[in-house]
């Protein structure tokens, strides 16, 4: 398990300063992320109070669309001189790949988060009434969700010929679950609504994380297969 | 020892190797031969474990190779067409990357050292897209090296190499042999392959059709001849 972790790390490292070094998908999720915000503040009038309500799920729809963004480069870059074959020769379990392409892919969603989240709520003036902490608990728990059934989709669409388009086709549905989730559990908190059904529906969040993770990691050794 | 036995790879339907069993004794180079389309790089990379059998077995040292196992992985080094190589990294970058998978002791020295004897320490600093194929050709033979694994796997390591780089790797490769570690290789240059292998097969069709005895030939033109007739046959 230890190795495993420790191969993880190694390969989450090397796409971090891949990125680091190239600043092509962060800087295109940020990018995307402020157009949208910039969008949406000009096609709606930010201090009517219905608009504001959307914001729970503006927070989310970003960080997905954005996301699948940075996803779709994750693996595609691998097929580049056929690096993922050298992933595969080398003596690494495949959960360590797993792994440490979803460390590196949720660390850049992060970064995305921690630009646009703020900027939605300056533009559209919006003052957090609940606690910081829980609102970054849940975005920490619904960006886990999408990041790993988000890897583990990317690595099965990366083999196709329209892996860009397959891949929403494919995640979208399956985060359904996880959206409604997120949305009303950020909406409790940032509105300081009753907290008891926050918990609920970041036990949904949770479970959702486990099953999933649980059947990434099992199935993802034969998505590598022949590729 | 590696040992292959009856190996079938059938892919989309067309069998791409057929029944080919072959064995690579410790300390022993031996050529794959044949002309293109033969199956040998396929062969190659079901030995690597990059594909699955559909049939047959690969053995070291008397143990069933299971695809995928950690431990079999550390012991063969395979070189390809393509590099394994990220462009927008570094010599350097690119094989402490690799070092640290493989979990290579004493790794700065041993990057350093094979950049040396590769031409390419002045270029360790520069991302490897803009290197020629003949540079990526001599990094990728750095990498598959760096873990000095027991058996090595080389798909045509002198294809675009310079003269200098040629003398390395088949000084490497010579120096493996008096150390018991085997290579298997395929090669078009029968040049390369009269001053290297100890044995060679010629693939045709995904079938071994010829196989040479041991003690190599007595020159040159009878590899060819040797290897015509085969091919011909």
């Amino acid at each position: 398990m230890i190795s495993v972790i420790r191969d993880a790390l190694i390969i989450a490292g090397k796409d971090i300063v891949s990125e680091l070094k190239s600043k092509q998908t962060v800087g295109m999720m940020v990018i995307f992320s402020i157009l949208v915000i910039m969008i949406f503040s000009f096609a709606f009038d930010p201090v009517d109070r219905i608009i504001r309500n959307v914001i729970p799920g503006l927070i989310w729809v970003i960080t997905i669309f954005s996301g699948i963004l940075g996803l779709n480069r994750s693996f595609v870059s691998e097929f580049e001189n056929s690096c993922l074959s050298g992933l595969r020769l080398a003596p690494v379990d495949p959960v360590s790949i797993y792994l440490g392409k979803a460390a590196a892919n949720f660390i850049f969603v992060s970064i995305v988060q921690l630009f646009s989240v703020p900027l939605l709520f300056i533009l559209f003036d919006y003052k957090l009434k609940g606690s910081f902490i829980w609102l970054l608990a849940i975005i920490f728990v619904g960006t886990f969700g999408f990041i790993i059934i988000g890897t583990f989709l990317a690595g099965l669409a990366a083999n196709a010929k329209n892996s860009e388009m397959l891949l929403p086709l494919l995640l979208l549905p399956l985060l359904s679950p996880l959206v409604i989730a997120a949305v009303q559990a950020t909406r409790v908190v940032i509105e300081n609504e009753s907290f008891g059904e926050a918990i609920s529906w970041i036990r949904l969040m949770a479970g959702y994380d486990l099953l999933f993770t649980a059947v990434c990691i099992l199935l993802f050794e034969y998505i590598l297969e022949d590729t | 020892m590696l040992e292959i036995k009856n190996l079938t790879k059938v892919i989309s339907r067309r069998p791409i190797i057929k029944n080919v069993s072959l064995t690579l004794n410790d300390g022993e180079i031996m050529a794959v031969l044949g002309p293109n389309g033969a199956g040998k790089s396929t062969l190659f990379k079901c030995v690597a474990g990059l594909l699955k059998p559909t049939n047959g077995e690969i053995m070291i040292d008397g143990k069933k190779l299971k695809t995928g196992s950690v431990s079999a992985k550390k012991r063969i080094g395979f070189l390809g067409h393509d590099s394994f190589l990220y462009s927008n990294m570094t010599p350097v970058e690119n094989l402490m990357f690799y070092g640290k998978l493989y979990r290579v002791n004493d790794l700065e020295n041993k990057i350093e050292r094979l950049l040396k004897e590769t031409g390419l320490f002045l270029f360790k600093d520069v991302p490897v897209g803009s290197f020629s194929k003949g540079m990526v050709q001599k990094l990728a033979i750095a990498r598959v090296l760096l873990p000095e694994p027991e058996i090595l796997l080389l798909d045509e390591p002198h294809s675009g190499l310079d003269q200098s780089a040629v003398l390395f790797l088949n000084r490497y490769i010579l120096d493996r042999k008096k150390t018991g570690k085997s290579v298997l290789f395929i090669s078009h240059d029968l040049n390369a392959v009269y001053g290297l292998a100890d044995r060679a097969v010629v693939l045709k069709n995904g079938k071994i059709v010829e196989a040479s005895g041991e003690g190599g030939w007595e020159n040159l033109d009878r590899l060819k001849t040797w290897y015509e007739q085969a091919v011909a046959g």
